[in-house]
């Protein structure tokens, strides 16, 4: 724990703290002091922690960070790729900050709030006081802790009661470190708030070159009754990145939440979510699927906490490892004492394509009302030799066919995507992901 | 049909919450109050042990000075005094042990009939289906039934402190082989000051011809219990073994933290069930049995050790039996059924640790929770990178009986093998009220009906025990959920 201390995540906090956007705000400085107060005290997490049981950051411990400056560094010439939904909104992130030259955001429509974090601070100090830090309590999280001790950038959509985004909001991240030696760290914060039945479509690209940077981000979503989000990830950091996303959702009554994250990049990435279902007949639909070869560490951690009565959640995971990558899957249910009616069902299944690959998979119920209907299923093995054998019979070599049986497999995840657009892309960048490897 | 109807009746014969929570009152020799090293050499001393088993113990003491009780089970209880409490109690008759039957104290013999276990009609009456019987008492014990029928096979079934005497050789290659004396912070506090407990050899190629078995029984106050087990199934042979435990109704918590150590060479099977039935302390959770205990056996090649276990009792089970699979196609089985009710907190599982090739596990937990009980199955099945072939399979269904109890499922599976296949299953709901109506539809009355569908649920684990104890079992079920309905 005394390496975490030192080794630059927490370095000279008080004094650049106060160079940081909104410094000054009473509120803001001290949310921002509490969470370096609470990550000084807790580090990094270590395998000891059973929350990370199986995702060591010891590594991550040991390197040497830069400072967390005001300025983002100037990076090389970040190639942005065009939104996947032709002509729509998009807001590009260069190592953690907005960048207004690069991003479309065009006007926002009537009852739309779309803007960078640095910039509500001034032009929306309310919203964002009644939501940073409540959404994601800081508790014993020490990532979420050392995020809100650097808050300064990311991405803030608040949609007024009624309003339905047509497109989907694209936020790129472009993470690009040129910090010498040291290694670069960035915290972005994002806020997410739907009044009574909004309706949005988020979707996110994790992309960049090899830099050996850190991004540890902090999503907070408020889906008010009867609203609905659907938010998309696609995770695709340069092999040298360590990648940890925290998103926390609390779900009003009726409203409805549809997550899904396809992994793929980093050395070391982590995804975790918690949602709580806090109004009666909330709906949560948390997916994924995670791909990973060479040494890549690929971690998913899911929370669905059933806090009220009649509500439904559903998770679909799919992971397919390839030579000495290492999959994660923690995955728990709650089912508080009065949540009667409850409805939770989560699947993780992974796939397993070399001797040095390994699946850790930990699914968890904890459940305090009886009158539920909860399960959870977890699978791992090979490509089935049946199914091999069946494509092979009629012709078709074998590596084309293992191709088709691992594209099968992991759109039995992809395929709860339901925005058609989105939907289709993930697929190619799995399919991509696929043929890049030597199958 | 025949079971079902047993099942109903058992249920209206038992007016007893907890029958066999009486006290027999026979004159006791103890060791001091507390836990030192005097205690433990005191222990040793008193069973007249060998200078290297003094030696093991005392490791394992000094070793357990260093260890701090586990939190991580989900359960919670005020902290254990370990200074406040006996670690050896026997009947006093114990100081000139009693060549046969005839001259065991009678008072003893009274208990295990009231238990059911008549030691003297077992060891006349010469049915077709015998279960030998090795009864301990608190501390030691008190009677082994059918000796000279095994011995004829080469069998031994004895108490520990006799192995220790007898076999030194078995004793000292095996004990510690398989739950090391560092293992965890129970197993090591055994390791230090266990008592007494069963021993069992099998030679090769033999089929044990019955049924082994051991009745615990805490009897004294304010004492820990600390039995050792050990088994050992040479290569080829078989032995199916019994194991069960009652305690007598007391206010205070006690300590029971047993360690069984199975051990199966090449070609043998070992079949492992017990009838767990602790007092499990009364409504508001006052008294009870802390059951911690570390089972854990190893499969050599072609080997199978399965586990059954029905857990009813105890206010606190910790307990994970567990199977070592080193040995290339061997098989490691676990059945359990967990029925907690009142205040009880049940955190039990198992581990499949898969070494060798072709090895194959398979788990069936059906876990049970009511009043204001909580039940957690916690397992772990992990294969190794050499586990070529591997296959594991596990369900775990919990049921809920009223809106008070949790039920919690943490299983860890873990897969360093590319050509293992690992599948696992839980799921967890109430009764259905569809199931309840129709039978109340057809005259059954609630209680019952509920005990024929607990039964019902269970079955796929009631089916494994050995008749004796199914028929235990079943009656088992029905008490213990007495008063969780309506």
């Amino acid at each position: 724990m005394t390496t975490t201390r030192d080794n630059g995540l927490l370095a000279d906090h008080t004094n650049l703290a106060a160079a940081l956007p909104g410094a000054g705000a009473p509120w803001l400085d001290a949310l921002r002091a509490d969470g370096a107060k609470r990550f000084a005290g807790l580090g990094l997490p270590t395998r000891k922690d059973e929350a990370w049981k199986y995702t060591d950051l010891s590594a991550l411990a040991r390197s040497r960070f830069a400072p967390c400056c005001g300025a983002a560094p100037a990076p090389r010439s970040p190639e942005i790729p065009a939104p996947l939904v032709a002509d729509g909104p998009q807001a590009v992130f260069i190592n953690g900050r907005f960048d207004a030259e690069l991003s479309t955001l065009g006007g926002a429509p009537e009852g739309v709030t779309a803007l960078p974090l640095a910039q509500a601070m001034t032009q929306e100090p309310k919203l964002l006081e009644s939501y940073l830090g409540r959404v994601a309590e800081l508790g014993r999280k020490p990532l979420v802790a050392l995020n809100t001790a650097w808050l300064a950038d990311g991405f803030v959509l608040h949609l007024a009661g009624g309003v339905t985004l047509t497109r989907p909001i694209e936020l790129v991240f472009w993470g690009d470190a040129c910090a010498g030696d040291d290694r670069s760290a960035w915290h972005p914060r994002h806020l997410i708030v739907l009044d009574p039945s909004a309706r949005a479509t988020v979707v996110e690209r994790h992309i960049g070159r090899p830099g050996g940077h850190f991004a540890n981000s902090v999503t907070e979503i408020a889906v008010a009754a009867g609203a609905a989000l659907r938010h998309y990830r696609m995770q695709d950091e340069p092999g040298d990145a360590a990648h940890i996303a925290t998103t926390e959702v609390v779900l009003s009554a009726g409203a409805a939440y549809e997550g899904f994250v396809l992994s793929t990049g980093a050395a070391l990435a982590r995804n975790q979510i918690a949602v709580t279902l806090q109004g009666e007949g909330a709906t949560a639909s948390v997916n994924g699927a995670y791909m990973g070869r060479a040494s890549q560490i690929t971690d998913t951690t899911t929370l669905i906490d059933h806090a009220a009565p009649g509500c439904t959640s559903s998770q679909t995971y799919k992971g397919v490892l390839d030579e000495r990558s290492r999959g994660v899957f923690q995955g728990r249910i709650v089912v508080r004492k009065d949540a009667q009616k409850s409805d939770g069902h989560q699947s993780n299944r992974a796939i397993l394509l070399s001797d040095r690959a390994e699946i850790d998979a930990k699914p968890e119920l904890e459940i305090y009302a009886d009158d539920v209907k909860c399960g959870h299923g977890a699978t791992a093995g090979e490509l089935d030799d049946d199914a091999l054998f069946y494509l092979r019979a009629r012709g078709i070599p074998e590596h084309e066919a293992r191709g088709l049986l691992i594209d099968a497999f992991i759109d039995g995840a992809i395929g709860e995507i339901t925005h058609e657009t989105v939907r289709e892309a993930f697929r190619q960048r799995a399919e991509a992901w696929r043929q890049g490897g030597a199958a | 049909m025949a079971i079902a109807q047993a099942t109903i009746d058992s249920v209206g014969e038992a007016t007893d919450k907890y029958k066999y929570g009486f006290v027999t009152e026979i004159e006791m020799d103890r060791a001091p109050r507390g836990l030192s090293e005097d205690t433990v050499r005191f222990i040793s001393a008193k069973k007249g042990e060998p200078e290297w088993l003094l030696e093991w113990r005392l490791k394992a003491y000094r070793h357990w000075l260093t260890m701090t009780e586990p939190t991580w089970a989900k359960v919670g209880y005020p902290p254990i005094d370990y200074q406040d409490s006996y670690y050896y109690s026997a009947p006093k008759s114990d100081a000139d042990r009693p060549k046969s039957l005839d001259e065991i104290d009678p008072k003893l013999l009274e208990t295990y009939e009231k238990l059911g276990i008549s030691l003297k009609e077992q060891e006349f009456l010469a049915g077709v289906r015998n279960v030998a019987i090795d009864a301990v008492f608190d501390s030691v014990s008190v009677a082994t039934t059918f000796k000279d029928r095994l011995e004829k096979d080469g069998i031994i079934f004895c108490s520990i402190s006799e192995a220790v005497k007898k076999h030194p050789e078995l004793v000292k290659k095996y004990i510690g082989s398989v739950v090391p004396y560092s293992d965890n912070f129970f197993a090591t506090l055994n390791s230090a000051v266990f008592t007494d407990g069963s021993f069992c050899y099998i030679p090769k190629g033999v089929r044990c011809p019955m049924e082994l078995s051991t009745y615990f029984r805490i009897n004294a106050s304010e004492t820990g219990q600390f039995e050792r087990t050990l088994i050992i199934a040479d290569e080829g042979s078989y032995v199916s073994y019994l194991e069960g435990c009652t305690a007598p109704q007391r206010d205070e918590n006690q300590l029971h933290a047993a360690v069984v150590e199975l051990i199966a060479l090449d070609d043998a099977e070992i079949k492992y069930s017990t009838v767990q039935n602790w007092y499990p302390g009364d409504e508001e959770g006052k008294g009870g049995i802390y059951n911690f205990v570390t089972k854990r056996g190893v499969c050599e090649k072609r080997a199978k050790i399965s586990w059954t276990q029905v857990e009813t009792g105890s206010a606190i089970t910790w307990k994970y039996p567990s199977c070592i699979l080193k040995g290339d196609d061997s098989v490691g089985e676990f059945f359990s059924i967990a029925i907690t009710n009142n205040r009880q907190q049940a955190d039990t599982g198992t581990k499949m640790l898969h070494i060798g090739k072709n090895t194959r596990s398979r788990i069936i937990a059906k876990g049970i929770s009511a009043g204001r009980s909580q039940s957690t199955y916690r397992g772990q099945v992990r294969i190794n990178a050499m586990a070529q072939g591997a296959r594991n399979y596990t369900q775990c269904d919990s049921l809920l009986i009223g809106d008070k109890c949790g039920a919690h499922t943490v299983p860890y599976i873990e897969s360093k093998n590319r050509s293992a296949r690992v599948e696992h299953e839980a799921t967890t709901s109430k009764v259905s009220d569809d199931q309840l109506f129709y039978c109340r539809q057809r005259g059954i009355p609630q209680e019952d009906a509920l005990t024929l569908i607990v039964n019902g649920f269970c079955r796929e684990v009631l089916q494994e025990l050995p008749m004796e104890f199914a028929v235990e079992a079943q009656k088992l079920v029905g008490i213990s959920l007495e008063g969780s309905v309506g």
